[in-house]
């Protein structure tokens, strides 16, 4: 249950930005979340609901843009797509992938009054 | 998190580090009981006019962000491994899944380096302070965290428990994690490396199915091996699966109790010092003391 921990991270950035960008109340928050993160969305969205209360994010709609999973072959040298961080290169088969994309989460835009 | 010093969610306690002085002067709103109803109308998120914004069309706005979510917690992991750095300081963050002998494996550890290199431990438990009392029971400092509901250690956590601990300039910091193969992998402490321990009473495919936390080691310690003779466990097998999450990590096999393999352990933990400690001056008392 570390998206209690996130959304809390998530919650503050918003409240930073509420300050430097004068905004009162956030309508949409819209999260790029990796395929590799490891975020449960459904956790992350009931974990934002209970931490956002009494913030300016309180009652704002999480639109979460999930990025797919994406790896580099050392084998066949080409970008693939990967569900799973230890899947073998779909191509060629090999273990030696290295992990893109899809592994970062990041706040991208927020809708705000 | 709270806003006046980055704090967790207020259930952290910190050995020797009295939050009550941060007058946290605002409310946790997640510290008051969870509204269950909520699991039954959740679903209205997501379902929403998604994009339906048009910038100037009334007084809402667009505010682009773009910011990394964990960038706080790598700030302040910046900040300690910049701080172990200028101390000379090996922080090792020592994760595996409870019960896999990780505070045995310390105390053993601590044991036999204790009198060569100058030690301390950062315990992270959810509860109790026992873990870092067997830790003091060794003789090295050792102060514990409780992270209350938390299921990890985060930079800012360690960030205070450094503070208090004060580690010798030259130390092997060992910061024992809450058990817990999942999340700590995302919070990057500033430690030198993490090492994860997997035991043989364990599942040998633990590897790919917490992938997240074997990728982001750049040690595997696979303990309790004087169990494997009592165990159906397919050590080639845990081997392949831990180097097809990440190939070519290195395996240790040893066995905290028996004391096999212990001394590979021991000899990666000095040589790694070593190599992390090229260049400061916290490694020339130990040159000076070699007779020339």
């Amino acid at each position: 249950m570390h998206e209690m921990a996130i959304s809390e991270s998530i919650v503050q950035i918003i409240e930073e930005q509420a300050q430097t960008q004068s905004f009162s109340s956030v309508k949409t928050v819209w999260l790029e979340i990796g395929r590799f993160a490891g975020i449960e969305i459904e956790a992350l969205r009931f974990t934002f609901d209970v931490v956002s209360r009494n913030s300016v994010a309180e009652g704002s709609l999480l639109e979460i843009i999930e990025i797919p999973g994406s790896a580099w072959c050392m084998e066949c040298g080409k970008n693939v797509d990967i569900q799973q961080r230890f899947d073998p290169c779909p191509e060629c088969g090999s273990f030696q992938v290295q992990v893109s994309g899809g592994d970062g989460m990041r706040i991208k835009e927020l809708e705000v009054n | 998190m709270c806003t006046v010093c980055g704090c967790g969610e207020g259930e952290t306690r910190i050995e020797g580090h009295d939050h009550e002085d941060h007058s946290h002067g605002h409310d946790h709103s997640h510290r008051h009981p969870h509204s269950h109803e909520h699991e039954h109308d959740h679903h209205h998120y997501g379902q929403g006019p998604a994009r339906a914004h048009a910038p100037g069309m009334d007084q809402q706005r667009m505010v682009q962000i773009e910011q990394d979510i964990l960038g706080k917690n790598d700030r302040y992991a910046s900040g300690n491994r910049q701080w172990f750095a200028d101390h000379g300081i090996l922080a090792l963050n020592l994760v595996s899944s409870p019960g896999s002998g990780k505070t045995t494996l310390l105390t053993a550890t601590l044991d036999a380096l204790a009198g060569e290199l100058p030690l301390a431990v950062i315990e992270g438990d959810q509860e109790t302070s026992n873990d870092a009392d067997r830790i003091r029971a060794t003789g090295a400092p050792a102060l514990q965290i409780n992270t209350g509901k938390g299921c990890h250690l985060d930079a800012h956590m360690v960030g205070h428990a450094v503070e208090s601990l004060e580690p010798a300039e030259g130390s092997v910091l060992f910061i024992e994690n809450v058990g817990n193969l999942v999340c700590p992998a995302a919070f990057d402490l500033g430690e030198a490396h993490k090492v994860a321990i997997l035991s043989v009473t364990e599942g040998e495919d633990k590897p790919i199915k917490y992938p997240d936390m074997f990728l982001a080691a750049d040690l595997i310690i696979l303990n309790k091996i004087d169990l494997l003779p009592y165990l159906q466990f397919d050590v080639a097998k845990c081997l392949e699966y831990a180097h097809r999450v990440k190939p070519g990590v290195q395996i240790l096999q040893l066995s905290a109790t028996s004391g096999e393999g212990m001394e590979n352990w021991l000899q990666w933990i000095r040589m790694t010092r070593q190599t992390r400690l090229i260049g400061h001056p916290a490694l020339q008392p130990q040159s000076a003391a070699v007779p020339a």
